[in-house]
């Protein structure tokens, strides 16, 4: 890692097999995120914000290009070893929560602890806090589907933090929410990225969030058409 | 073991499929383990019986002796030289002479099997006291089938009519002096016991035998000329074959149960992997390889035996064990049909049993998880964690 980036992309094309073809859905990204950003990929649908997350989530692998990683290479990773990536330095949340139905909150938030071998005090504390965090602390015992669509994201937010990963990615969190929730979610994830310094991505077109970010890379058609700083007073 | 731990979570969040599956699955355990039981019990006890009613430690056969070919019982009989007197004084056997007779119950006509017996001897259960003789009379013993199909009562005199040696016939009185209960149906149907002396005296056979029984202790006790000995493991043959029948016919329920749980479990893993796509991908985006999602679940369907097996104990434990104490009983009639059995069978159980039992539903349950499960290696993450049908 040099000069404290996090995130190396250096022309990073994807293509994807489509019939006999391809189809390009990222082409020629270059782009580098460092320790404490707030930032979104930012544009319209299909515009490949999706696949860019999921790179650099090591959940896929670049055609081209090299993308690195907390100081891994994702495109030489083995199984083992981007599964090892995930587990201790990525956080995801997405916007269908994907909580685990028959788990109750306190077992969703604990999974990740679980992965990464945690022992029961340790993973018991630790989920106390992320639960604080998101502020649902009452509701360990519920069911996803006892739960509203904020609390769900919510409780996703903090199976995502409970490990204090280095980078969270967020796919469309607010897609699914009303703006009170979206607002809601947004300023815990501000809060808990100034508080702990842990690098967010979005991928988003929700103006809701585009508001929040301190970082604005704008995609379209597979390639980065805009990358702006927004000063915040 | 983490896999176990979260299979375990998911199974239990699972609830009522889960239930559904672990019972049918216990029922196979229930109904192998039990009819097995009652298998051995009931080979156990044909054995015990068996040989404690009829062939002792094994039996001496005169060399013409085919109890399958009556055309031969005539030639079936062999002198008691003084080397087998010696064995028969010492305790050591005791001889039977089979003979061929008709019997004339209330006018009626009926081919018995004649057999005289030492009325003291104490090889086997049959109760020869009983053929002291008395006043003169010919004391004869039956069974209760062979009581019950000629209408028979202690106390009761029957005509029976025979051939000597030399093929001549004659025929006498014998009066039934006892009516004995047996489970071993061989030494019931259709044979008539009266004591040895009388029937050699009768058949102009002095000194003479068909069969030689040896005690359970004793077994072979070294060659007779002219005679053949024959060994547990011949004589048990036929109540060998048909314990094996009914086991294969017996199996055939636990197949069925066996197939029905498997059926049911692999749907349910196919379904799961079909609809907990989202799942799968989030464990993945969480830090499992898809190795380790593969084992995930293939732990989680494989649970369901272990689960089984413990709700199985739960339940099946006091009915078996009652069934072990109370014994089944036989629908009655069954000793009719010619059958070893008692009109209760004791179940008896082995710990191999319910360990091989245990095994093989583990091993098959297994399988049947791991055969969908490995789909997932071949789904991409991406796909799986938004649930896009493949
Ligand atoms: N697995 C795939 N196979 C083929 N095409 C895909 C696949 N995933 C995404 N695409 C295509 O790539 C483009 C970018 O997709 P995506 O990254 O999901 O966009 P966004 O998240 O910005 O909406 C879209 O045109 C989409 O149809
Ligand atoms: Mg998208």
């Amino acid at each position: 890692m040099k000069n404290g980036q996090l995130i190396t992309i250096k022309e990073l094309v994807k293509d994807y097999p489509v019939g006999k073809g391809y189809f390009r859905a990222l082409e020629d990204i270059n782009l580098t995120i460092g320790e404490g950003e707030f930032a979104g990929l930012v544009g319209p649908s299909g515009s490949g914000k999706t696949t860019l997350l999921n790179i650099v989530g090591s959940l896929d692998v670049p055609t081209k290009g090299e993308v690195n990683v907390l100081g891994q290479s994702i495109g030489s990773l083995n199984a083992r070893q981007s599964a090892n990536l995930r587990n201790h330095s990525l956080g995801f949340i997405f916007q269908t929560y994907n909580l685990l139905p028959v788990y109750n909150v306190f077992e969703n938030v604990e999974l990740p602890l679980l992965l990464l071998k945690m022992e029961k005090d340790k993973r018991r504390e630790l989920v106390d806090q992320a639960l604080e965090w998101v502020g649902l602390q009452d509701k360990r015992k519920s069911r996803p589907a006892q739960l509203s669509g904020g609390e769900c994201q919510r409780v996703s937010i903090a199976r995502a933090m409970v490990k204090s990963p280095k980078i969270v990615l967020a796919d469309e969190p607010t897609a699914n929410l009303d703006a009170k929730n979206s607002h809601n979610i947004l300023q815990t994830m501000e809060k808990l990225n100034q508080e702990l310094k842990t690098t967010f991505i979005f991928a988003t077109h929700d103006d809701k969030v585009i508001q929040y970010l301190h970082r604005k890379i704008s995609l379209d058609d597979g390639r980065v058409v805009n990358d702006e700083q927004i000063i915040k007073e | 073991m983490l896999a176990l731990k979260l299979a375990y979570r998911n199974l239990m969040g699972a609830r009522l499929r889960t239930w559904l599956n672990v019972f049918v699955l216990s029922l196979a355990f229930v109904v192998l383990i039990w009819f097995k039981g009652v298998i051995n019990g009931w080979d156990d006890q044909a054995r015990r019986d068996t040989i404690a009613w009829q062939i002792g430690g094994g039996q001496y056969w005169q060399e013409n002796y085919d109890p399958y070919d009556p055309f031969t019982i005539d030639e079936s009989h062999g002198i008691i030289s003084g080397k087998i007197q010696t064995a028969i004084n010492a305790g050591k056997m005791t001889p039977i002479l089979i003979g061929q007779a008709t019997m004339y119950p209330e006018g009626r006509i009926q081919s018995i099997s004649l057999r005289g017996v030492d009325p003291n001897q104490h090889i086997i259960d049959l109760p020869t006291q009983y053929l002291q003789s008395e006043d003169g009379e010919i004391p004869a013993i039956i069974g209760t089938r062979t009581a019950k199909n000629n209408k028979l009562s202690v106390g009761d005199f029957v005509t029976i009519r025979w051939r000597d040696v030399n093929g001549t016939f004659d025929a006498n009185e014998v009066k039934i002096t006892y009516i004995f209960k047996t489970d071993v149906p061989v030494m019931d149907l259709g044979i008539v016991w009266i004591p040895l002396e009388q029937h050699q005296e009768m058949t102009r056979m002095p000194n003479e035998a068909t069969i030689l029984t040896t005690s359970k202790e004793d077994g072979f006790i070294g060659d007779f000329p002219g005679w053949n000995f024959k060994d547990h493991y011949f004589l048990l043959s036929e109540i060998r074959n048909m314990i094996e029948m009914k086991s294969i016919g017996g199996s055939i329920y636990f197949i069925v149960l066996m197939s029905l749980a498997m059926l049911a479990i692999f749907d349910t893993q196919v379904l799961s992997i079909f609809r907990r796509q989202k799942e799968i991908g989030t464990h993945i985006a969480l830090g499992m390889t898809q190795r380790q999602v593969v084992t995930l679940f293939t732990v989680e369907g494989a649970m369901h035996s272990v689960l089984a097996a413990i709700l199985a104990a739960i339940y099946g434990v006091p009915l078996l064990w009652l069934q072990a104490v109370v014994g089944w009983s036989m629908p009655a009639g069954t000793d009719d049909f010619g059958l070893t059995i008692a009109e209760t069978i004791y179940p008896s159980y082995s710990l191999a049993l319910v360990f091989g039992t245990t095994a093989i539903v583990l091993i098959t349950t297994t399988v049947v998880s791991y055969l969908p499960a490995r789909r997932i290696s071949k789904m991409e993450p991406t796909d799986a964690i938004r649930g896009k049908i493949q």
